[in-house]
This record gives structure tokens, C-alpha cells and sequence, in this order.
């Protein structure tokens, strides 16, 4: 079932997009996601894939021509990076709100200043809010079967919301390595045509995107929010058909020999991978730590989460981008926030890593696993600790 | 696990010498990563790229600090880039240059570990017609090392490099006959 293949993880992605069958693509190139664009281009032009490739003059355009084209029950996929998410930032929300199910790649790289064109996640924690559903891949077979799951469950009728898959710039989206790619019969059978029940269609007039008074906006923000903390079901249940159909199993949380362990690292993304070898080093010199990684971002599983977490005393956050003036890392807020209302919580020590391509490596893990046992005597003086600056 | 630093300067393709090593070592059913340093793209300048082969699934996304070997494409990088720096011990450097085991070892400053040479310039010039020698190096590395297998690396030369293959290909094989190992 599938083909394995040396294949780098931005050409798998876009592999995925074809085997989807998108219909319309619309993306401005940006460093590190350029070779995903550049790819479903060459795909559209060698007539490999049957879309409409539309090149725009900028990202707020590419992502709006999404809009227009997702409205009319056309299959969409974008894709974009830093300074290009942050400039579709305004019409992010749109999509949201007006239950438009795009599919985003966003290979994260940091914001400017400085200019950097390297890996962190800054730009998609700048994006925290804007009502789409996020996961996280951890290497380019995940990154290939997150694409697939997210166009089946954003455009699921119980869904209907807009979609990011985040992949670490660089880090994974320029490596080469081992991927299975799915058969297109397979694919075709997890993945159903898009057949929205409301769309764009001049022989059945309807207006999306009206005015909404004080009158009813706030109802349409409930509803908002109610369907997409039901979102839920359909995240976990297309991931349950996945696992049935090709056999890899998917779950909002993850966590690696957390049994018995004194530290969990907590990390999102491909960094993880990192961290389990620090966590595999440091079990064989007997110390008892362990790795939860969050898959699902957005809607934030708690659930689950409090369940890895509990009995655990010290929990070490890793964040990957900086809040200036806030009580820690985007995550570490979030995380904190979620267990203060459990009786038996870990320790949070909260640690920001890796900020604009700076490598964190086994020993930088295994630092920040030796921090969390030192404090779990004695509690840590700052809200956060930065890992890996040089101070001379 | 092997792991591999290449050398080289933008445009000398040490990037896609990394990248043809993980494809054969996949292709032949193992695990392999291939990346670059990420680095701002300038031809000339000094570029790494990095390579990890295995039995087991690869679980790490650090840079590679501790190579098993290094590769180098440029025969001026020694003397200004520490191209031994961080070398396990048994690790393999393997050089394009025409000078002796002597002064390179010397240019290494005082390097005694184990050692493979080609003049990969002469072999891509004569052969290619152009100075650039990832391919060929890529000879001088399977002979010292025997990383890969060769019929799985002239694959994904074919694959890479189509009506260009056949002189890639007797460039890497002139220079597993050229290079001469020192242990």
C-alpha cells in the first residue's frame, strides 16, 4: 500500500495536494515555502493535476482568491511563510468566520527584524486567534498525511473551517527523507469530492459575507465557536479512518516514555524528534523523563492533554516563539491556563528555544530536562527561560 | 547511524551530492536525511550540506556536529573553513586536491586520522568539462567508505541528471580508481 520514496518534504506536500485532487491553488512564493508552490505549479503546468493555478501579486491576494474559489465548492490550497501569513492576516479571520474551508500549508519561519528567512514559530503563533484549525507535523510522512486529513476534515459539513498544517521551515520542509506516499484509489476513497451545502452559484443566487449589526453579530460569533469546538469529533474520527485505511495512527497528543517520568518536555513540531533522542539518552542514565508532543493546536485538546500531564511533576514547556511583556511562551500561557483548574498539576517551567534558526539540539533538550528536575524543589524566579542564547 | 558533513562552495552542487547519497540509501531500503545548512544561497561562498544513513528510523533534526565523514569539494576550503572540526574518531576525511598526503595533512593542522584524496578538479574538468566536483567526489567517498551502493548512487544520478548522467557517472568511477587512501 504506497510507495516509498526519497522524496524532500516540500515536494511530498505537494504530492499530497495532487493526490487530493485540489482544484484551485492560489500562492505567492516565500522562502522556506517556495518549493511546495514551485512543485503544484510544475504539477498544473505538465498537466499532471487538473487545477487552476492562479499567481497573484501578493499573499493577501493569494489567500482572498482562496476565498472566492473555496465559496464556489471548488477544492482550495494555499500555501505561505512569515511576512506572507502576517499579511494575510485581515482575511485569515474571514475564513473563518464565513466557514470557508481552505487548506494552508504554513512552512513557519520567523518574523522580521532582524530579516530572517530561518525556522521558528512566530509567525503562526502570531495567527493563534484566528479561528482555524492547526496541527503540527513532526516529520514528512506526518506533514503528507496531515494534508490529506485536513481537507477531509475542514471541508466535512460538520466542520466547514479553514485549515493549517504547520511544518518547521527548513528543519523539515528542505530535507530529504523516506515517505510513503499514498495510492491515488486510497486517497480518493478517504477523501470525498467537496460538496458544500451552501455556495456561490449564479443559478442560486446567496449572499456570503453580509454585515452583521450588533444585533446579530454576537450570535454568529457563538455559533462560530460552538461548531468549531465540535470540530472535534470529525478531527478525531477522520484520523481513527486514517489509521484503518493506511495504517499510521494520529492523535491530538503524543507523548514518548512518559511512563513514570519525574520531567515531561512538552514541543510541538519537528523538533520533537530531537527531543526524543535527548529523552532516550538521558532514560539510559536513569533519569525519568519523557516527551508529550501536541499534534492538534487548534481547538486546544484538553482532554487529552490534562490526561498526559497527569501525575507528572514537572512539565517543561518549550516555546519556539516569544510573547514580549506576557507571562511566558504562547504555549506555556496556554498550558498554564489549562491545568489551573486541575487539582493535581505539574510544575510548568516554561523555556523559549530556537528562535530564528538557532539549532537546539540534543544537548539543549537535555539542559532543559536537568532545569525542570532542579525545579522541582525549588520554583523558578522568571516566567520563562531562553535556551541557547550566547551571552557573550 | 553514519553521519556525513559535505564542504563545498555555492554552486559546486554539495547539496546535491548530500541529497543523492540519502536517495540510494533509502532507495536500498535504509533510512536516510539529506539537508542543507540553509544558508543564504551565494555562488562561491563557503556551504555545508549534511547527510544521515541508518538501519533505524533517523529521530534528530540538529545540524550534524560529529560527522563520521567529511567531504570536501574545494581544494582552497581546508585553509580557511576547520574542516575536521567535531570528527569522530576513525571518521574519514576525504579531500579534492593534487597535493601530497604530507602538506595536507600539514594544511589540516597536523590531522593523522584516516584520509582519501582525489584531484577532483582535473577528473570534472577532463571529464565534465566543468570544475564542478560533487560527482566525482562522490567516487572518492564510496571508495573510502562504501556508504552507499554504487549501483543505487548511478541510479539516482540517471534519475538527477538524465542526458548528463553518463559523464557524471565515468566522472564518480575515474575517480574511485583515482583516489588514493591513507590510513
Amino acid at each position: 500500500m504506497g510507495k516509498r520514496v526519497a522524496m524532500e518534504v516540500s515536494i511530498a506536500i505537494a504530492e499530497a495536494v495532487k493526490l487530493a485532487r485540489a482544484e484551485v491553488i492560489a500562492a505567492y512564493p516565500i522562502t522556506p515555502q517556495t518549493h511546495i508552490v514551485e512543485h503544484l505549479s510544475e504539477l498544473v503546468a505538465n498537466g499532471e493535476l487538473d487545477a487552476e493555478y492562479v499567481t497573484v501579486e501578493s499573499e493577501h491576494s493569494a489567500i482572498s482568491c482562496c476565498l472566492g474559489s473555496v465559496a464556489t465548492g471548488a477544492r482550495t490550497f494555499t500555501s505561505t511563510s512569515s511576512q506572507g501569513l502576517a499579511l494575510m492576516h485581515e482575511i485569515l479571520f474571514i475564513a473563518s468566520a464565513l466557514r470557508l474551508p481552505v487548506v494552508m500549508v504554513v512552512a513557519n519561519r520567523a518574523l522580521s527584524a532582524p530579516i530572517s528567512i530561518w525556522n521558528d514559530h512566530s509567525d503562526i503563533m502570531a495567527q493563534r486567534d484566528i479561528g482555524w484549525i492547526q496541527t503540527f507535523a513532526e516529520n514528512g510522512q506526518e506533514a503528507v498525511d496531515l494534508v490529506l486529513h485536513a481537507f477531509r476534515v475542514a471541508e466535512d459539513r460538520n466542520v466547514m473551517f479553514p485549515m493549517i498544517v504547520n511544518i518547521d521551515g527548513f528543519t523539515l520542509s528542505h530535507v530529504i527523507e523516506p515517505i510513503v506516499l499514498p495510492d491515488q484509489e486510497d486517497v480518493d476513497a478517504f477523501l470525498p469530492p467537496f460538496r458544500p451545502k451552501y455556495k456561490l452559484d449564479p443559478r442560486k443566487p446567496i449572499s456570503i459575507g453580509a454585515v452583521g449589526v450588533p444585533e446579530i453579530y454576537f450570535e454568529a460569533k457563538k455559533a462560530q465557536d460552538e461548531a468549531f469546538k465540535n470540530s472535534r469529533r470529525v478531527i478525531l474520527r477522520a484520523w481513527k479512518d486514517f489509521a484503518t485505511r493506511f495504517g499510521r495512527e494520529y492523535h491530538p497528543v503524543e507523548t514518548y516514555r512518559m511512563e513514570d517520568a519525574e520531567v515531561g518536555l512538552l514541543i510541538m513540531g519537528s523538533l520533537a524528534e530531537t527531543a526524543m533522542t535527548a529523552v532516550d539518552k538521558m532514560r539510559e542514565e536513569g533519569k525519568k523523563v519523557g516527551l508529550i508532543r501536541l499534534r492538534l493546536w487548534r481547538p486546544f485538546p484538553t482532554k487529552e492533554f490534562r490526561k498526559a500531564v497527569s501525575g507528572l511533576p514537572v512539565l517543561a514547556v518549550i516555546d519556539r516563539a516569544l510573547t514580549p511583556g506576557a507571562s511566558g511562551g504562547p504555549v506555556g500561557t496556554e498550558v498554564r491556563s489549562v491545568l489551573y483548574h486541575c487539582a493535581r498539576r505539574p510544575r510548568v517551567v516554561n523555556f523559549v528555544a530556537g528562535l530564528g534558526g538557532r539549532d537546539v539540539t540534543v544537548e539543549d533538550f537535555e539542559e532543559m530536562a536537568d532545569r525542570a528536575f532542579f525545579y522541582k524543589k525549588k520554583r523558578p524566579k522568571e516566567a520563562y527561560e531562553l535556551i541557547g542564547v550566547r551571552e557573550s | 547511524m553514519i553521519e556525513v558533513r559535505l564542504h563545498g562552495r555555492g554552486g559546486q552542487g554539495a547539496v546535491t551530492s548530500a541529497e543523492l547519497l540519502a536517495i540510494s540509501a533509502i532507495n536500498q531500503g535504509r533510512y536516510a536525511q539529506a539537508f542543507p545548512s540553509f544558508g543564504p544561497e551565494r555562488r562561491g561562498a563557503p556551504v555545508m550540506a549534511f547527510v544521515r544513513v541508518s538501519d533505524q528510523v533517523i529521530r534528530t533534526r540538529e545540524k550534524v556536529y560529529h560527522p563520521d565523514i567529511v567531504v570536501v569539494l574545494d581544494p582552497s576550503l581546508p585553509t580557511i573553513v576547520d574542516v575536521v572540526k567535531g570528527l569522530k574518531e576513525n571518521g574519514w576525511v576525504i579531500l579534492n586536491s593534487h597535493k601530497d598526503e604530507k602538506t595536507l595533512r600539514e594544511v589540516l593542522k597536523g590531522y593523522v586520522g584516516n584520509l582519501a584524496v582525489v584531484d577532483a578538479t582535473k577528473i570534472a574538468m577532463e571529464v565534465l568539462g566543468l570544475p564542478i566536483t560533487n560527482t566525482t567526489m562522490l567516487g572518492a567517498l564510496l571508495k573510502a567508505t562504501g556508504l552507499v551502493e554504487l549501483n543505487y548512487l548511478e541510479e539516482a544520478l540517471e534519475h538527477r541528471f538524465g542526458r548528463l548522467a553518463e559523464k557524471n557517472k565515468a566522472a564518480m568511477k575515474r575517480a574511485m580508481e583515482e583516489t588514493k587512501v591513507y590510513q
